[in-house]
């Protein structure tokens, strides 16, 4: 017996040594309370193509967005493709914590400022909750002036005003692949009230698959559940679908989609796309994001500005 | 008689584990600097949620640091190193596990600062080197505070940086450490 322990006494002390490190990491283990590990980029910007995804800015991020939908591509040679018709929104938003971002904009169609404000509700952890989820909202006032209307009617300011409610509702499923779900309600202030309905009920969906660790590709479509058939100054309407590519580089995110849209407010690329992808009227577009840290993380506080 | 035996080998066995003289913290805190030398910007972080322990008997020494933990001043250098760089999805931990090799010139019984060496492994992004820290150990009465400054390079440890941004984050990365452990 003792012939047998001694040798297992003489291993016992010689791993020992080895042991103990990994023994330290033990301890180091089991005293800490399993930390909720948070998914992060989900998407790599605030927009999967036009509409939002669930990502924020952090907070005291302001981002400077321009966002660009040419022509359609179809116009051929005589509008060089779309290129020299295009419409723009100019955008700043804000990350006023890390879970609320506000922004505001103007777009050069129909000359409509609009503002909204994106909050997260839930937040998708690695052992916990599955999805990420925010809640969205919006509104637009058209800028334009009053169109001709009837005499005796009259042209509200509230007319030109809409809004948009959204629960965007995102999973990243891996490293490589997030999709998300987006059930939308735009209410119009102006409609043909004898057949439409003020509110556009919609669903959109979208996602992007990672294809390197810069570059992902995304596609995004909204389909109408009510006033399907509602035209837009008389001209009829799609759903929109979008498909992009985003490329990353040091300080910015560039998008580029081919989209059936001109419009960027959510009345405008839900309620009044007016090209069919199925005609080939197609758009070229981008969006540029520029990120400015305006307020420091706390750790940095106290050093100059950086900007 | 076997059974006295068995339990002197077992308290040999377990001893040390015992009755050692531990230091520990989890807030200890690792920054480091990866800024190009020509940067217009600087690319660094600070972690303060670094878990620290050392065994005062056999100079063992453990560091658990949590990748995502790191803060950037700038929430995009923050989500690019994790997305990009670290990987921290992958690899969520760096850890370091070694000893401090001269423990002879370290007195954890009497207040004084010693300089002191730590060998042994240091895990980043998944790989792991051998490395030797030389950092000073500083005992006052029941806490202990450990500081180093070491460099590591960034393609020892497969972390790429693309040509785009070489003008920015360097090739190598100054670690700065900062521990201050009470007695456990």
């Amino acid at each position: 017996m003792t012939k047998f322990l001694l040798p297992l006494l003489f291993t016992g002390i010689t791993t020992m040594a080895h042991a103990q490190a990994d023994s330290l990491m033990d301890m180091l283990n089991e005293g800490s309370k399993p930390a909720k590990e948070y998914t992060t980029s989900t998407f790599k910007a605030t927009r999967i193509i036009t509409g939002s995804s669930v990502e924020n800015l952090a907070m005291g991020v302001l981002d400077f967005r321009i966002q660009h939908r040419f022509g359609r591509i179809s116009e051929g040679t005589e509008n060089f493709f779309g290129i020299d018709n295009a419409t723009t929104r100019i955008g700043l938003d804000y990350g006023i914590t890390n879970w609320l971002m506000v922004g505001i904009g103007h777009n050069t169609l129909r000359k409509v400022n609009d503002g909204f404000l994106k909050a997260r509700l839930l937040r998708q952890q690695k052992n916990g909750m599955p999805i990420t989820a925010s809640y969205y909202a919006g509104m637009g006032i058209v800028g334009e002036k009053a169109p001709a209307i009837p005499a005796g009617t009259e042209y509200f300011f509230s007319n030109r005003m809409s809004y948009v409610h959204q629960l965007l509702v995102a999973r990243k499923f891996s490293d490589r692949l997030s999709l998300q779900l987006m059930p939308t309600l735009v209410h119009s202030n102006l409609v043909d009230s004898s057949k439409y309905s003020n509110n556009t009920f919609a669903v959109g969906a979208g996602g992007r698959i990672k294809v390197s660790k810069r570059i992902a590709i995304t596609a995004e479509y909204y389909h109408r559940l009510t006033n399907e058939d509602m035209p837009t100054n008389g001209v009829k309407t799609f759903n929109s679908l979008s498909v992009g590519i985003d490329i990353e580089t040091g300080g910015h995110v560039f998008q580029m989609m081919f989209t059936n849209s001109a419009g960027m407010t959510e009345k405008a690329f839900i309620t009044q796309t007016t090209d069919s992808w199925s005609k080939g009227e197609l758009h070229f577009g981008f969006n540029i994001s520029r990120v400015f840290t305006v307020v420091k993380p706390r750790e940095f506080k106290g050093e100059s500005k950086s900007w | 008689m076997n059974r006295k035996l068995l339990l002197i080998a077992l308290m040999l066995v377990s001893a040390p584990a015992v009755f050692a003289q531990k230091y520990m913290t989890r807030t200890a805190r690792i920054s480091f600097n990866a800024t190009a030398p020509k940067s217009p910007e600087n690319i660094e972080a600070i972690n303060n949620e670094v878990a620290n322990i050392v065994d005062a008997k056999s100079g063992d020494i453990v560091f658990q640091v949590p990748v995502k933990s790191f803060k950037f001043q700038r929430a995009l250098m923050q989500e690019h190193f994790n997305e990009n760089y670290m990987e921290s999805d992958k690899f969520p931990r760096s850890e370091f596990k070694g000893k401090i090799s001269n423990m002879s010139d370290v007195n954890f019984a009497k207040d004084g600062t010693y300089n002191a060496t730590a060998t042994g492994r240091l895990t980043i992004h998944g790989v792991t080197k051998e490395v030797n820290v030389p950092g000073t150990v500083t005992v006052k009465g029941s806490s202990a505070k450990l500081k180093a400054k070491f460099v590591v390079k960034l393609s020892d440890y497969n972390v790429s940086v693309p040509s785009v941004v070489a003008d920015k984050v360097g090739k190598e990365a100054t670690i700065m450490l900062d521990s201050d452990l009470a007695q456990k």
